[in-house]
């Protein structure tokens, strides 16, 4: 009996030692973005995306993520507005429906702060972006939160008229709330 | 002929120039497809919004503290409680409809940062419901506001034309030659 409840023991703590967090919580993971029009910060979100991560805080050099995010969920917070920026001139949802990012390495930066690099895919266009975010985790339950900066013309999002900064600025943040579970 | 003050008679038009102004912005910008000029347009009229709401502060401010002229004895008591009526109406819209403007912009999630520098606080968080509500309310003020104010102006034709008295005449700007 003894030996049993060691092996338990043991085996408890292994795992803890190796816990891998790949099970995504759609309903309690977020993507918002935030912009400035004329000098007002506006924010909004996107309501579908769907992502692949497994991440091992013991090693978190192997972590890996894949987010695609459908651009037609968005939610400018105006009707017009969502309609407005699934057309040609920003996201072209018809064309390119998602966006997508795909990690390449992940380092630690030391406490619970770790930095994602990866590509970050829009509307055809590529770019490298890298995504400082932290890690918390309660049992079987890990979050990442972060945010990062990219310029909308970059990936020509806002075009032709749209194209000038002076009404919608080039920056826009996008920050991110991840929760997953480990297997 | 007793006189409104000249402050009062310059605030009364510089605000009847703003207020239609801004009628007609509201009116025309509503209707126009999404681009970069709407969302000009719309801020602009945000920060004219908050531009008129002081200024009607100042102007109700003045009113209390300066009393205009009384309206003609001539005039029946029913009319005299009616004018009355009709000019604390158009107060009371002055004050309300750039309220309901701003606590519109505070629930559709888009704040008012008056000229594009001092963010004028958001009361309300976020809400879709309540934001829309607000845009109806905001919309019918206005056309409520557009009822009144062709009202006045009628009374005020009707003062000069049919009555004959000097009710328009002591809130135009004085005419130069009478100085």
């Amino acid at each position: 009996m003894k030996r049993i409840a060691l092996a338990f023991a043991l085996a408890t703590a292994l795992s803890a030692q190796a816990i891998e967090y790949s099970q995504v919580q759609a309903d309690k993971s977020t993507v918002t973005f935030v912009y400035q029009q004329m000098g007002v910060s506006v924010d909004g979100h996107f309501k579908k995306f769907t992502s692949q991560l497994s991440f091992d805080p013991a090693k978190p050099t192997a972590g890996k993520a894949v987010f695609d995010v459908a651009l037609a969920s968005v939610d400018t917070g105006a009707p017009e507005g969502d309609e407005e920026v699934a057309g040609k001139q920003w996201f072209n949802t018809k064309a390119f429906p998602s966006a997508r990012f795909v990690s390449s390495s992940v380092k630690s930066l030391g406490g619970n702060r770790y930095e994602v690099a990866g590509q970050l895919s829009i509307k055809g266009k590529t770019q490298d972006v890298v995504v400082p975010a932290t890690f918390s985790a309660q049992g079987n339950t890990g979050v990442f939160e972060g945010s990062f900066t990219i310029r909308r013309a970059d990936f020509s999002i806002g075009e032709g008229s749209w194209a000038k900064f002076d009404i919608v600025a080039n920056d826009v943040r996008i920050k991110f709330r991840i929760t997953a579970i480990s297997k | 002929m007793k006189r409104y003050t000249s402050t009062a008679i310059a605030l009364h038009w510089l605000m009847a120039i703003l207020i239609f102004g801004m009628l007609a912005l509201g009116f025309y910008m509503q209707d126009l497809p999404l681009s970069p000029e709407k969302l000009q347009l719309y801020s602009w009229h945000k920060w004219a919004g908050v531009s008129v709401f002081l200024l009607v502060l100042v102007r109700l401010a003045w009113r209390l503290t300066h009393r205009p002229p009384d309206l003609p004895a001539s005039m029946p008591k029913l009319l005299q409680f009616a004018a009355h009526a009709g000019h604390l109406a158009l107060y009371a819209l002055m004050l309300v409809i750039p309220l309901s403007g701003w606590l519109m912009s505070s629930a559709k999630g888009f704040q008012t940062v008056w000229f594009g520098v001092l963010p004028i606080p958001d009361l309300l968080d976020k809400n879709k419901e309540l934001g829309d509500l607000l845009q109806t309310v905001h919309m019918s003020l206005n056309l409520l506001f557009a009822v009144v104010i062709a009202g006045h102006i009628g009374a005020a034709l009707k003062h000069h034309f049919i009555d004959k008295d000097d009710i328009l005449t002591r809130i135009l700007p004085r005419h130069s030659k009478e100085n």
